[in-house]
């Protein structure tokens, strides 16, 4: 199988912040790839390499099997990109933009409209309407028919969740997994880690550095410590009382209880009396198993010290 | 060449679809012809004139009613006191002072000679010396009546005279309306292309639509070229327009051939147009664009030799204006306009336009990044 995307040792610094550093990974062909991280942990610098609009101070990008500096217009045919800001022509109508990115691409709506039917469909009858009126949801379904109306061999989409509700952002992801079926790799980046088990391979990255790169589930694997489950009514005040715990490692909170591990992998037999004498009467305590998010939590806090 | 097409029918779409900026379209020629022509003339009429007549003779009086007999003087204040007709003219309530001192017809009868004490307020230099010029012109006017009065024509003994006549070429009449005419077509047309184009690019770069259009094959002088063709159009269209108000309006002379004024037009909007690309290709938001392109844009058209005549520069002022793509057009457009000149007399001038076109445009495209 060939690898669509190529990155050797990118470097790519902008002043005196460095934004990649040492950057290295390959996408397969018709895999879903995503990039976890916060923001400014450089996902998008490294799109905009990827996708010919920036240029890495160091290293080797190649898309295709090409090189992002020198072959840069070949790459370019075959690339749809979705900017996390939504960047399609608001004065334009949904109808317009289409045509213009079908046209730009030397193609026409008709002949790829199997591709983008699924997605499209939704705001067809909007398709008079200019796209700056349009909803968030409804915005990003347009982008997407325009990123795929040329049929590109590998679809960019930089945070294409970010703003968008909790449905819609199901829908997205349900939409990108029938892509798979036409052969088009996708690359995807977003800084909700619960997006992370919808891809087929994750990076995580972290201030211009990836931590970790792996199938969902592998990553998830590599947490090996024993995780517990604390609830309380009062849930900042639990967090702040089990981060001064002396034998907690970490403690992180996930929605309605907080995530703690321990030294040595148990609870201490001070723990509940801790607890107490700090003001917290009603901990209900239990055991839970490791999700991707808190692997990633891990790493990120490994990495900070 | 159907990418380029179809980029040309999207900015238009998109202008057409601003409503404001397609109604100013037409509207600011109207406006700015109506409004401008008229108001900008260098004709001095009713100039203001304090008058200190301490004389009080027939002589001063006969004076004094030929100047009001005058079109181009009004006598606003009579006085007696200096010190009030030199706070007037500080005031700007007057552009002139007379002062009759007295003796003054006692003077002229008795063959010595009046005297008479002019100031004049010359903060604008031009229009100081035109007053000038017109007051010794109606004084020397008053003087020779008074010579023929005095001892009669038949006793004037036959001096051999020079007689002068002459006759001003092009605009017989000195109508300001036809040199200025010309000129505000210029800055008419150097508006449009310098503002709408590089604007129309810088807001690509705001909202990010530019980042979209990137990635795609289109290159970067189509993209180009579809940013300037829309407004060199609407160019060419506003000058028509703009010539349609100054025959109906003005009734302008129009002795050349208007094919070649479009022509040098069109050449003039490529090199604007092109420069204007330049211009965004640094530019990353709007107000950015607009500080340097307003600046280079009265750079331009206050050294064409719109309001000053061209020859007068300084000599580093013309060398600079050999790039000035303002000043040529400025020529083209009065020269056509008002004498009929033919493209042989012009095409010094439609030459040195094609080449700064070719230089500005070269100079957007290559500047202009779809990396960075």
């Amino acid at each position: 199988m060939m690898s669509i995307i190529e990155s050797s040792e990118i470097f790519k610094s902008f002043g005196k912040t460095k934004a990649l550093n040492d950057i290295s990974f390959s996408v397969d062909e018709s895999e879903i790839f995503g990039f976890i991280g916060p923001d400014g942990a450089g996902k998008t610098t490294l799109f905009r390499i990827i996708t010919t609009l920036l240029l890495p101070d160091e290293g080797c990008m190649k898309v295709f099997g090409k090189d992002s500096v020198k072959d840069y217009r070949e790459i370019r045919k075959n690339i749809g990109y979705m900017p996390g800001r939504f960047s399609l022509y608001q004065d334009l109508t949904v109808e317009e933009n289409l045509n213009f990115y079908a046209t730009v691409f030397g193609t026409t709506v008709r002949e790829n409209y199997d591709l983008i039917s699924d997605i499209y469909s939704h705001i067809e009858p909007f398709r008079k309407r200019l796209a700056g009126q349009l909803s968030g949801g409804m915005k990003q379904k347009l982008a997407l028919s325009c990123a795929l109306i040329h049929k590109p061999g590998l679809l960019v989409l930089d945070e294409p969740t970010t703003g968008v509700d909790a449905v819609s952002r199901s829908e997205f992801w349900e939409m990108l997994s029938k892509l798979r079926r036409h052969k088009i790799t996708i690359l995807v980046s977003t800084p909700y880690m619960d997006e992370a088990m919808r891809c087929d391979k994750v990076a995580l990255i972290q201030e211009g550095r990836i931590l970790a790169i792996d199938t969902p589930a592998r990553i998830r694997d590599g947490f090996t410590r024993k995780l517990f489950t604390v609830k309380s009514s009062s849930k900042y005040k639990l967090l702040n009382v089990l981060r001064k715990f002396p034998d907690t490692l970490t403690a992180y909170p996930f929605g309605d209880s907080v995530h703690v591990t321990f030294v040595n992998d148990k609870i201490n037999d001070t723990f509940n009396s801790f607890l107490e004498k700090e003001g917290i009467n009603d901990a209900v305590t239990g055991e839970s198993e490791a999700g991707i998010e808190d692997r990633f939590l891990e790493l990120m806090e490994r990495d900070d010290k | 060449m159907r990418t380029i097409l179809y980029l040309i029918r999207k900015e238009f779409i998109q202008i057409f679809r601003n409503k404001f900026i397609s109604k100013a379209i037409f509207a600011v020629p109207i406006v700015q012809m109506l409004l401008l022509v008229p108001a900008i003339t260098f004709e001095l009429k009713d100039v203001r004139l304090a008058i200190i007549d301490k004389d009080m003779t027939p002589e001063s009086r006969g004076l004094i009613s030929k100047l009001e007999g005058s079109s181009f003087f009004k006598v606003t204040f009579s006085t007696f006191s200096e010190k009030e007709a030199e706070n007037l003219l500080l005031r700007n309530k007057n552009g002139v002072i007379l002062h009759i001192p007295s003796g003054f017809g006692k003077d002229l009868i008795t063959g010595n000679g009046g005297k008479l004490m002019v100031s004049v307020d010359a903060i604008n230099a031009s229009s100081a010396q035109l007053s000038w010029a017109y007051l010794n012109g109606v004084i020397r006017d008053y003087n020779a009546g008074l010579i023929t009065e005095n001892i009669g024509v038949a006793s004037l003994s036959p001096l051999p005279r020079i007689t002068i006549t002459n006759r001003y070429w092009y605009n017989e009449e000195l109508n300001y309306k036809y040199y200025m005419l010309p000129g505000i077509l210029v800055i008419l047309v150097t508006a449009i292309g310098f503002l709408l184009a590089g604007l129309n690019m810088v807001r690509e770069k705001e909202i990010g639509t530019i980042e979209q259009i990137n990635v795609t094959p289109v290159r970067k002088y189509h993209f180009i070229i579809a940013k300037m063709v829309p407004f060199l159009l609407i160019g060419l269209v506003d000058l028509a327009l703009g010539l349609v108000i100054g025959k109906l309006a003005f009734n302008i002379p129009f002795e050349g051939s208007i094919l070649l004024m479009f022509f040098g037009a069109t050449l003039f909007l490529i090199a604007v147009l092109g420069l204007a690309v330049f211009i965004s290709t640094f530019s990353g938001t709007q107000q950015q664009y607009m500080f340097v392109a307003f600046f280079c844009m009265i750079v331009f058209i206050l050294m064409s030799g719109i309001f000053t005549p061209y020859d007068s520069m300084p000599q580093w002022a013309q060398d600079f204006n050999l790039i000035n793509p303002v000043a040529y057009l400025m020529r083209i457009n009065r020269m056509v306009m008002l004498k009929g000149s033919t493209i042989y007399d012009i095409s010094t001038e439609l030459l040195s336009l094609a080449v700064i076109a070719v230089c500005f445009t070269t100079l957007a495209v290559r500047r202009y990044r779809k990396t960075a």
